[in-house]
C-alpha cells in the first residue's frame, strides 16, 4: 500500500482525505473504498521512514491541516519501485490447502470443498458483471475487472480440472507425502 | 402427472448409445427439476451429456430408463408424432450453428415455426415481425439467411424459438460460435426472455454466461456432480468490457 499512497502524491503535496478521495476514485469501484485510519497509519509510517514530510496549513477557524509532500528519498522510493519487477503472480492456492487439510483430519470430500469454492467464484463473477456495468475499459477500475474476470474465470475451468482428476472422496496423499514433507 | 410448478421433471433418466465398438452411457440416471421461470445452465466437459441431456428434456430424444415432464406431460408415454406436436408448440430450441433454412429468408423462417404449431398465416406474420422489432433485428426481416452475421442468425433462431411462446426454451452452446459482441447481444436477449418469465436451459461451455443463469448443473461422466445457485440480484446484463471464456 506504501508505494500506492507514495505514488499518489507525486503530483503535488495533499492531505489525508484528498488521498482517500484520489484512492476512491481510482480503485474503489473494484477494490472498495479504502479505510481514512488506514491512510492516516500509512502516512505517519512514510514520515517516520523520510519518504514524506508534513506542513500544518493553518484553516480558517478549525484547526490546522496536515498536508504531506514526498521528500526526496520518497520520490527515489517511488522510482526504485517502480523500476522493480514484480513478482509472478502466481498465489498458493487455499483450495488445495484445505484439500489436504481435509485429507489429513480424515474428513475430506474434495467434491463439497471444490462445490463450495465453485460457488464463490461464480457468485463474484456474477456480481462483478453488475459491478462492472458502467465502467469504462480503458479505465483503472474498468482494467482491475477485467483482470479479476480472467482471473475468476481461470479458476473455475481449474476447479473443472481438479473435479474431473480427483473425482469423488478425498484428495489422495501417499504416506510420502506426509513424512517427507512434500505437502505443498 | 405429477403437481408441480415444474417447467421441467427428469427423474432417474438414463441414455445410452451404441457405437461401433461398445455401448456408452451418455446419461446415468438424472433427477432434475427445472421451475417454471427458471434459467438453468448445464456445464462440464466434452462427452458429459448435457447435450443429450438437453436433447431428452426437450423430446428430440426418448430416456431408455427414467421419465421426462415436460409442463406435465410424460414424454415417455408420446408416440414420435406425438411429441413432434408438443416439441413444436412447447419447446424452443437454440443450437450453436443457428440451423436456419437456408432456402428462406429471415422472416418465413420464423413464420413457419409458428404455422407448423398452428398459428394462421396473418398471426404468424404478426408474431414474428413483433419479435423481430424485440430483438433488433427488424432491417432484416426479409433477407436471405445466408447474408446475416452469425450474430443476427442466431437472434433469427432465437426468434424462431420464441414465436410459439414455449414453456421452454433450450439453448446448446448459443453463444459458442459468435464473436464476444454478438454473444453479449444473444445473452442480452436471452436475459430479457428471462426476466419476461421465460424458463431456460442452457448448455454452455463458458463460466461467465454460465453465471447469467439462476442455477449451474456441472456434469460429469453423464451424472450431475454439482448444483450451485445463484443469488439473483437482478441478474446481470454481462458488462462490455469483461472478456466471455474463448
Amino acid at each position: 500500500m506504501k508505494f500506492v499512497f507514495l505514488a499518489l502524491l507525486a503530483p503535488g503535496r495533499t492531505h489525508g482525505y484528498e488521498l482517500k478521495r484520489r484512492y476512491d476514485a481510482l480503485f474503489a469501484a473494484v477494490w472498495g473504498p479504502v479505510n481514512i485510519g488506514q491512510i492516516y497509519v500509512t502516512l505517519g509510517r512514510l514520515e517516520k521512514d523520510g519518504l514524506v514530510t508534513p506542513e500544518a496549513v493553518g484553516q480558517d477557524g478549525r484547526p490546522d491541516r496536515k498536508d504531506y509532500e514526498l521528500t526526496d528519498r520518497g520520490a527515489q522510493a517511488l522510482d526504485a519501485w517502480l523500476a522493480q519487477s514484480d513478482a509472478v503472480p502466481l498465489p498458493k492456492s487455499d483450495l488445495v490447502l484445505k484439500l489436504v487439510g481435509a485429507s489429513l483430519r480424515g474428513t475430506g470430500d474434495a467434491r463439497s470443498i471444490i462445490g463450495e469454492h465453485r460457488q464463490h467464484c461464480f457468485q463474484a463473477l456474477r456480481d462483478l458483471d453488475t459491478a462492472a456495468a458502467d465502467l469504462e475499459p480503458d479505465s483503472v477500475a474498468g482494467l482491475l475487472a477485467q483482470g479479476n474476470a480472467l482471473h475468476l474465470q481461470a479458476e473455475l475451468s481449474w476447479l473443472d480440472h481438479c473435479e474431473s482428476v480427483l473425482g469423488s472422496g478425498p484428495l489422495r496423499l501417499t504416506t510420502d507425502d506426509t513424512t517427507s514433507g512434500a505437502v505443498p | 402427472m405429477t403437481i408441480t410448478d415444474a417447467a421441467l421433471l427428469a427423474r432417474d433418466v438414463h441414455k445410452s448409445f451404441a457405437t461401433a465398438t461398445r455401448r456408452v452411457e451418455a446419461v446415468r440416471g438424472v433427477d432434475l427439476e427445472v421451475r417454471a421461470g427458471e434459467w438453468l445452465a448445464v456445464m462440464g466437459p466434452s462427452g458429459c451429456g448435457k447435450s443429450t441431456l438437453l436433447h431428452l428434456l426437450g423430446g428430440l430424444d426418448v430416456a431408455d430408463r427414467g421419465t421426462v415432464e415436460l409442463d406435465g406431460i410424460d414424454l415417455g408415454t408420446r408416440s414420435e408424432s406425438e411429441r413432434a406436436v408438443l416439441r413444436r408448440s412447447r419447446v424452443g430450441y437454440v443450437f450453436q450453428f443457428y440451423n436456419l433454412v437456408p432456402d428462406l429468408d429471415a422472416r418465413e423462417n420464423v413464420e413457419i415455426a409458428a404455422q407448423l404449431a398452428g398459428a394462421g398465416r396473418r398471426d404468424a406474420r404478426r408474431r414474428t415481425e413483433a419479435l423481430f422489432d424485440e430483438l433488433g433485428l427488424a432491417g432484416a426481416l426479409d433477407a436471405s439467411v445466408t447474408e446475416l452475421s452469425g450474430g443476427e442468425q442466431q437472434r433469427v433462431a432465437l426468434a424462431r424459438a420464441l414465436v410459439n411462446q414455449p414453456a421452454v426454451l433450450l439453448a446448446d452452446e448459443p453463444t459458442g460460435a459468435l464473436d464476444t459482441d454478438s454473444a453479449r447481444a444473444v445473452l442480452a436477449l436471452l436475459r430479457r426472455a428471462h426476466d419476461d418469465g421465460q424458463t431456460i436451459v442452457m448448455v454452455t461451455h463458458d463460466h461467465r454466461v454460465a453465471a447469467a443463469a439462476d442455477r449451474i448443473l456441472v456434469m460429469q461422466d453423464g451424472q450431475i456432480r454439482d448444483e450451485r445457485t445463484l443469488a439473483s440480484a437482478d441478474g446481470p446484463v454481462l458488462a462490455d468490457l469483461l472478456p466471455l471464456d474463448r
